[in-house]
Order: C-alpha cells, then structure tokens, then sequence
C-alpha cells in the first residue's frame, strides 16, 4: 500500500529563509534573538487566525470581526490580570476568561449575525464589519476609550542568558504555546473523527451532509473554538505588547489575512507555517531594513501567490 | 414486489427555473431503476431532490411511507440512502481509508464488506493510505461507489457512474453493479451509456423536460428501438 508524502517545500522555504537572513545579519547572537522574536510573533498570529481559516474553508464564511474577539480576548485578560494583583497565579485565569467569554461572544455572534447571511458573501463583509463597529463601541463603553496596561507577571519579564544571546522569557512562553495549539489541532483534525468531519466539511460540506452528518453543527463548534483561540490569542499578544487598545484587533487582522491566504484558505498547516513566515520575515526586515519592514508582509504575499497562487498549502474545495 | 421509493408530482425550482415539473415514479425493492433521459432532462436534480440537497417546492417524496420532503439532507441520509454524486464528491485531501471511515457511520469498517469491495476495486486496497485526490477518474469513481455501499443502505443513488471512464473501467463497474444487485440492493441509477443501462436495469424511467414520460420493464425498451428513439434519440447506429 503506497502512503502519502508530507509536501516539504514550504517547510524548506523557512528555512531558506532563516539562513538567508543569517547571512544578511551576520550575527549569530542577534540572529538568535530576532529568529525567536519572529517566532512569538509568528505562533502569536497563529493562534489568533487558525480559528479563521477553519471557518471560512468549513463554510465560506467572510467574517470581518474575528479582531473583534481579539480585542475582547485583550480586554478580559487585562482586567483579570489586574483584580489578580498582575501575580503569576492569575496568568491562567485570565487566560481561561479570555477563552471563555470570546468563546461565548463567538457563540451569540454566529447565531445572530452569521447565520442569517450563509451563503452570502457581500452581507457576510458588510454585517461583520458592522458587527465589530458596534462591538468596538460596546469595549469603549465598558473599559473605557483609554489604553489598558496589561503587564506580565515577574516570572515572564527579563531574558535568559545563553552566551551572548538574550532569549526573552515570554517569547518563549509565546512559542511554547504556539506549538502546544498547533500539536493539539494538528491531532484533532488528523487522528479524530471530528476532526476527520471537519476537513471533509472544508472540502465538500454538500458531500458530508449527504453522509449524514450536520455540518451546520459541526460550523458552530469550529467558530466557537476560532473565536476563543483567538480570545487566547488577543490576550497573549496584549501581553506581548503590555497595552491593550480596541484598535488590537483591527490591526491584527491585516496580519491574519495575509497568513491564511498565504496558507492557503482552510488549511490549518498552512496557517501554521505561513504564520512563522509572516513573523520571521517581519523581524528580518524589520532589522535589516526597517524602511520597507512595514509592507514586507505585502510583498511577501506577493510573492508567494505568485509561486503558488492557491496558497502554500492549498485546500482543494469541490 | 413492494415500493421502497416513491415520488408524487415532484416539482423542483432552482432560482427561477421550474426543473422538475411534476415527476412520478416509483422504485420497488431489490431492484434496479435505471433513469434515463437527455442531457437537461432533470435527471441529476430528480436524484439530488430525493437527497434533499434542493427543495421539492411541491409533491410529495416517500421512502417506505415517510415523507422525505420535509427532511433534511443528513436525516435522509440517515434512513440509509446511500448517494454517488455525477461529481463524485470524494474528499481529495483525505485518504482512501478515511473517505470510506467518513461513510460507515455506524462504526468501524467492517471488513467482510471491504473484502467484497477490494475484489472488484482492487486498486482501494493498493492506494488505501494515499489521497484520493492522486486517483485516477476511473478509481475516484470506484471510492464514490464504495462509499454508497460502506454499509448496509435501504437505497443507493448513483448519478452517471460510468461518465468519462475508459471501457475497461466502464466493463468492470458493470461487473461490480451486476454482483451488487444479486445481493438484494435497491438501486436508482441515472445513466446516459445505454449499453450499461441496458445490461443493468431491471425497470426504466424515462424524463423529458422534467417530467416521466415512460416507466416500464428494461428488457421492453431495450427491444424496441423505435421507442428508444423516439424517447433518447437513440439510432440503431448507437447500439453497434
């Protein structure tokens, strides 16, 4: 029985470019320390937009508020933090709140404002947008219009040492919890029959119906569970940043956008090693040529579709 | 023999065009409907309203006397109708395995009916860990096939089966369905090859423009050319 070959290139591509910009920075220390900067960010990003990608390969679904539950994310772990004292001990509550009430606002937000427009991809960009307007509003409302601090406890502050490299402790955290996500979804979705469902529902939905399974169903659990990474997600990158804003959400989106298109829509490996591209490219830049650090998302973007215009890892729909 | 299916002025609209037009036939157990038509007939969607993945917008559709109108797709499918789209519908990036594992909703596979399948589709047991998209057309057909009857189903929808597919391939789903239907199975097969349609049904339908207009025994049509002219446009020329 002949077996399935894993497609390795846009793994090897990542590391291209690791070495390519080893070359260009010449440093191995500072190498070191942006390459695991570009990580976080990278696995930062994934976590926020796996949830997405699934959503809109499941169901087609254009959901232009998924930065809505980001900031909600920010915004809940920030003020849990805070009643917590900031201690090391509240770093899990504040996460498990932040899962939870984006989790619960993904809950309401699809049976109120997605379900009416399924199938309909103009209303889905208008009443999302829509959405995320008013409930940017409502943030403003009950947190206030200012920037929330949103510090990290003692233990995640500071670096370690290794020779003359400095590895930041939350970064590593951040990568760490990245990883476990990607390895918890990546077992999900290739060793469950849920998750079996749910890459069959991505492909044909019409086909697993006519199995017998309610995709409709299944939809909803993937958008609750998209919303309340991206709850994790906001809430560590809020972290990351120690400030949070309303605006957090919106401006990750940009990032979200281009690493699932650059994933390929659907996929949850693409969103993955598109995700690390993303951050590692916007470190390098950042450092070797901060002039064009700001559209080097754009143009890697570019470049990838114009090597592979479905994506890294594109998800055949039928 | 009893009606397993039967359908009473079924019409179907898709946006603003009326398809079926008020369809009436039934299907009797154990055997094998062929439904036969020219190209635009309503064929394909006769088979996808039964399914319920478009909306009778009138009559009535039953299968053994519940009415499947009202239902939704995976209730359908869950009455054990077992459904081969004209696409195929096979999940590309899932392997062999896990598109037949999707399809036996009931639990495990069970390997007496796999082996029955690996002896006419011997090609799913050589590529059972490998994606189904990297099939060739005539095995992807083979995986939809397999998948329809994974498990025991009450009836099986198969739309074009043999559309595109080499002779070679055409022969040996012709094999496969003669030995399916000697183990009892209730079939409704759309079919534009009338060599296999012929070799395969029991009884016929015939649609035009979205309507019945012949039901019969196969072997009746299959002897009178002039009614397969006048009903497919078949030539004598088409049979040799």
């Amino acid at each position: 029985m002949k077996e399935a070959r894993f497609d390795f290139v846009p793994v090897a591509l990542l590391a291209a470019v690791a070495l390519a910009a080893l070359a260009l920075i010449g440093t191995p220390s500072t190498w070191v320390t942006l390459t695991v900067a570009g990580l976080a960010m990278g696995l930062l990003i994934f976590i926020m937009a796996s949830g997405l990608t699934l959503v809109f390969g499941l169901m087609d679904v254009m959901n232009f508020a998924h930065g809505l539950f980001i900031a909600l994310g920010a915004y809940v772990a920030a003020s849990v933090m805070k009643a917590m004292g900031g201690t090391l001990a509240g770093l899990g509550p504040a996460m498990l709140a932040a899962i939870a009430a984006a989790g619960l606002l993904g809950l309401a937000f699809e049976r109120i404002i997605i379900k009416p427009v399924y199938g309909q991809h103009l209303k889905q960009i208008l009443i999302t947008t829509g959405g995320m307007i008013v409930a940017e509003q409502l943030i403003h409302v009950i947190w206030g219009p200012d920037l929330l601090p949103l510090q990290r406890p003692e233990a995640l502050r500071g670096a370690f040492l290794l020779g003359d490299v400095a590895l930041e402790k939350y970064r590593l955290a951040s990568v760490a919890v990245g990883l476990a996500v990607f390895a918890a979804l990546a077992l999900t979705l290739n060793r469950t029959r849920l998750g079996l469902l749910i890459r069959a529902g991505v492909e044909n939905s019409e086909m697993v119906e006519a199995l017998g399974y309610r995709v409709r169903r299944l939809f909803v659990g993937v958008f609750v569970a998209g919303s309340a990474l991206a709850g994790l997600g906001g809430a560590m990158w809020g972290m990351y940043q120690e400030a949070v804003t309303v605006a957090i959400g919106a401006q990750m989106m940009v990032l979200i956008f281009i690493v699932i298109i650059i994933g390929g829509l659907g996929s949850v490996t693409g969103c993955f090693v598109g995700a690390i591209l993303v951050g590692l490219v916007a470190n390098y830049t950042g450092y070797l040529a901060p002039k064009v650090a700001l559209g080097s998302n754009i143009l890697l973007m570019v470049i990838i579709l114009l090597w592979r215009p479905q994506g890294l890892y594109p998800v055949g729909k039928s | 023999m009893a009606d397993l299916l039967k359908l009473e002025s079924v019409h179907t609209h898709i946006g603003r065009y009326h398809i079926l037009q008020g369809v009436d036939f039934s299907i009797k157990k154990n055997e094998l409907t062929m439904l036969l038509g020219r190209n635009g007939a309503g064929k394909t969607t006769c088979l996808r309203t039964i399914m319920g993945l478009w909306r009778a917008s009138a009559g009535r559709i039953e299968l053994d006397g519940k009415d499947l109108a009202k239902l939704a797709t995976p209730d359908i499918a869950g009455l054990g109708i077992g459904y081969v789209p004209e696409s195929m519908g096979i999940f590309a990036s899932l392997t062999v395995r896990e598109n037949l594992l999707l399809a036996a909703r009931s639990g495990p596979l069970d390997q007496a009916r796999l082996d029955w399948i690996f002896r006419y589709f011997e090609a799913l047991k050589r590529f059972w860990h490998l994606p189904a998209g990297l099939l060739s057309g005539g095995q992807k057909q083979m995986l939809s096939i397999s998948r329809a009857i994974v498990e025991p189903r009450q009836l099986i929808l198969i739309d074009e089966p043999t559309k595109g597919l080499a002779p070679s391939i055409i022969q040996n789903l012709i094999e496969a369905f003669a030995e399916l239907k000697k183990t009892g199975a209730t079939i409704l097969m759309v079919e534009q090859n009338f060599h296999a349609a012929r070799s395969l049904g029991d009884s016929v339908a015939v649609m035009d423009a979205g309507r019945i207009v012949h039901r019969g025994r196969m072997a009746a049509l299959a002897a009178d050319e002039q009614l397969q002219a006048r009903l497919l446009g078949l030539s004598l020329e088409s049979h040799q």
